[in-house]
């Protein structure tokens, strides 16, 4: 690990403020992928901010009848949270499907969103990665592809979006409050928070160097069968191949994102018209113009049966 | 080695001596013998399954060992008892606990957050303390395995495993009693699981909740059916 100073930040604006005057900073809160990265010198920060102080851990009722849940609300909490359970439970299912119980009481609300990918081209330095590296080349493109992704892909990178959350969060239509280091404020639409990889893998999300998320919030409950299907290598504690999450109303009509298969949750709003006519045809608008590997091609008719599955649970129920 | 330097500092060195030297020179502890050899092992076999020959001679050497690091005081509880230290930035809290207070009983297994062997408690609630940075625990209550039981009064977790011998090689032992106690709190606290049925109830430690509950500690001798059932035992007789 390359050496680093450390402060606890004690406000958001100071905590954004302070990683304007450092330019080799980052923000750390639960810590679970940056350290981890960190040991492996694939994240080289020379300071760290502490956001663990900055009383960012609640999760209230908003004025529309939605919920606004702080940055530093841990994964765990955040499942177990009786209004989740009760008006969300997609995005309960989803994170309880992520990680270890141990990760889940570190991992923090904006830092699962903010998490890299787990390419093994990414993580291992002797290869070429134009994510950690740009310029270098993507060994995952003719390498070995069947983890990688089939939608948004570009020349430059094929790297999928690891977190179960942020597909939960997608298809809830949550926004992402932050705060810029002039202390400014926005809100950013979930839909536009995470970038394809385009000639600049590198760069993961639309957040601006030093911007702070503050908090996640939530519209109001929408209703209908909420469910999470992850379909992976084993039962437990592994990244999904694909992930659906999904919102079925009792008249057939609903919402459809799926993980796993592109650099961000993939969700297509107009394919969502054909969902009473069933996955077939709502696969074949949501993951119109796929371009698979050899070795994934396979997830395009994965996400095809899994989504079949969740709509003959959803009308059975 | 010296106790005052970060471990993965040591181990690189270690490597590198070892490499020089080789082991017989060294005179070593056999904690610090077995530490340089796992990582001069562990490293060989890296390199045969990873590198491609076309690959090597372009190649830019490894990381070179990055100097000492920023030091900073922290002060938290380790097991009832207050600890202040003046640690390396970079120095985990796995490192802290096992290097610097000496507490060996949670284990360094895969250092990534992966295996679970070095599962302890902060605040009641389990984590991994390889994946977490002892200055992030300022005033925080940290328990490990050694504030669990001792050998005279064992808790009634470490109890059960005896009794039900689960384990082979012990290494991943203090991580899965530590992550059990955690555990069976979690379930009583109404915390779902992947695997738990009814969002709205209460969940229930059925062998199912209790498997995907603890796959977040590997056990490599594969005491699995030992482990359940003397996890099974203790929440039997908490529930």
């Amino acid at each position: 690990m390359k050496a680093f100073t450390f402060e606890r930040a004690k406000t958001p604006a100071e905590a954004a403020a302070a990683a304007a005057r450092n330019p080799g900073a980052k923000f750390i809160a639960g810590g679970t992928n940056l350290l981890d990265l960190m040991k492996l010198q694939i994240e080289t920060p020379t300071h760290l901010i502490d956001v663990n102080g900055l009383g960012l851990d609640k999760i209230e009722a908003t004025e529309d009848d939605g919920l606004r849940i702080g940055a530093l609300v841990r994964n765990t909490d955040l499942a177990a949270d009786d209004r989740v359970r009760r008006n969300y439970g997609v995005l309960s299912r989803a994170l309880v499907a992520g990680a270890s119980g141990q990760l889940r009481n570190m991992a923090t609300t904006a830092g699962n969103l903010l998490q890299r990918t787990r390419c093994p081209y990414f993580y291992d330095t002797y290869q070429p990665c134009n994510k950690r590296q740009p310029g270098s080349g993507c060994g995952a493109i003719g390498g070995f592809s069947r983890q990688h992704a089939v939608m948004g892909v570009s020349d430059a990178c094929i790297a999928t979006h690891p977190s179960d959350m942020a597909v939960a969060m997608r298809v809830l239509d949550a926004t992402v409050e932050t705060i810029r280091p002039d202390g400014s404020k926005r809100k950013i639409p979930i839909a536009e928070f995470h970038r394809l990889p385009g000639n600049e893998p590198h760069i993961d999300t639309v957040l601006i160097p030093g911007e702070l998320i503050t908090a996640v919030t939530l519209p109001k409950p929408v209703g209908g069968k909420q469910s999470y299907l992850k379909v992976r290598d084993r039962a437990s504690f592994a990244f999904a191949l694909i992930s659906i999450a999904a919102i079925i109303q009792p008249d057939g009509t609903g919402r459809v994102a799926v993980g796993g298969v592109a650099h961000k949750p993939w969700r297509v709003e107009e394919a969502e018209s054909e969902m009473p006519r069933g996955a077939k045809a709502v696969v074949a608008r949501l993951l119109a113009g796929a371009k698979p590997t050899p070795e994934n091609a396979f997830k395009v008719k994965l996400v095809e049966r899994a989504l079949a599955s969740v709509l003959a649970e959803a009308k059975g129920a | 080695m010296n106790a005052d330097e970060n471990s993965d500092q040591n181990r690189s060195r270690g490597d590198e001596e070892i490499l020089r030297k080789g082991p017989e020179e060294i005179g070593a502890t056999r904690r610090a013998f077995i530490v340089q050899v796992g990582g001069c092992a562990s490293g060989v076999l890296a390199w045969q399954l990873i590198r491609q020959p076309e690959l090597i001679a372009q190649e830019a050497s490894p990381p070179a060992f990055t100097g000492p690091g920023a030091k900073m005081k922290i002060s938290f509880k380790v097991n009832g008892k207050p600890r202040d230290l003046e640690l390396d930035t970079r120095t985990t809290l796995l490192d802290a606990l096992r290097e610097h207070l000496h507490l060996t009983g949670s284990k360094k297994g895969c250092d990534q957050g992966q295996c679970g062997a070095c599962t302890v408690m902060v605040g009641g609630r389990r984590i991994v303390s390889c994946l977490s940075l002892a200055v992030m625990h300022q005033g925080d209550e940290i328990t490990t395995i050694e504030g669990l039981g001792t050998p005279q009064d064992l808790h009634p977790m470490q109890a059960a495993f005896v009794k039900h011998d689960g384990f082979q090689c012990g290494y991943c032992t203090p991580g899965q009693i530590c992550s059990a106690v955690a555990m069976l709190g979690e379930v009583t606290a109404g915390i779902p699981s992947h695997v738990t049925t009814d969002l709205t109830a209460k969940p229930k430690l059925t062998p199912e909740e209790l498997r995907e509950r603890m796959s977040g500690n590997i056990c490599r001798c594969g005491a699995y059916s030992n482990i359940a059932e003397a996890i099974t035992e203790v929440a039997g007789r908490t529930a």
